[in-house]
């Protein structure tokens, strides 16, 4: 029965993420695509509980963690990359 | 231009801890749990890849003062020294040895040589990483 309820759990965020994919693939602009690869990212959060709830361990939780915090710093640094054209600069108070 | 980073800088200075507690946390976890030296060492240089995107080269170099080439040396030299001390004991290279000490806080511990080889493999992709990150940056 919990079993059934996880299952349709994960066939709804499936879904969601081909919604996604689909915004990804046709977005018209490139920070329509960033944000919908930052939101696949963390419905791939919810599908690794779920799977791990399925499977009955708990040796995935470190990698719930691991999404968010890659998720994040990848969206900060295409964001930056659109924002000015480069991802680290040397010196940002100088003249470069 | 100068521009105004507020909120990301912010943010950064809050996450960089956690993201920092959670990567020594999977290194020392690594013997009985998932994690371990490699994926210790991408999520702290994961942590300062985002102080490198928060900040600027200059500023990371004037907190982080370390030579990440010298860093991987060092731990290459953990490694080594860590295979090479069982020779000591007339054993085969890379014979490691672990005792259970009772710590005045921390109660029964385990204590193994293989977390040494594991800092040198922690100090190595550290190095690496942020060698090869730095590099690209910097290059004009």
């Amino acid at each position: 029965m919990f079993d059934t309820v996880l299952w349709i759990s994960v066939t709804f965020l499936s879904l969601a993420m081909i919604g996604l994919i689909y915004r990804v693939i046709k977005g018209p602009t490139v920070a329509d695509r960033v944000v919908a690869l930052d939101a696949i990212g963390i419905s791939l959060v919810s599908v690794v509980a779920l799977v791990s709830i399925l499977l009955d361990t708990n040796a995935f939780l470190d990698i719930i963690l691991l999404i968010g915090i890659l998720a994040f710093i990848g969206t900060v640094a295409f964001s930056k990359f659109l924002e000015k054209g480069v991802i680290m600069e040397y010196d940002r108070n100088g003249d470069r | 231009m100068k521009t105004n980073d507020v909120i990301l800088q912010t943010v950064t200075k809050v996450t960089l801890f956690i993201i920092i507690l959670f990567s020594i946390h999977l290194f020392f976890a690594g013997h009985y749990y998932p994690g371990g030296g490699f994926i210790g060492g991408l999520m702290t240089s994961g942590a300062i890849v985002l102080l490198l995107l928060a900040f600027d080269i200059k500023t990371v170099k004037s907190i982080l003062p370390i030579d990440y080439i010298k860093l991987t040396a060092i731990g290459l030299l953990f490694a080594i020294g860590t295979g090479a001390g069982a020779l000591l004991f007339d054993m085969p290279f890379l014979t490691h040895a672990y005792t259970y000490v009772n710590m005045p806080l921390l109660g029964k511990t385990s204590l193994h040589t293989a977390v040494l080889f594991d800092t040198g493999v922690y100090l190595v992709v550290i190095g690496v990483t942020m060698t090869i990150i730095q590099t690209i940056g910097e290059s004009e």
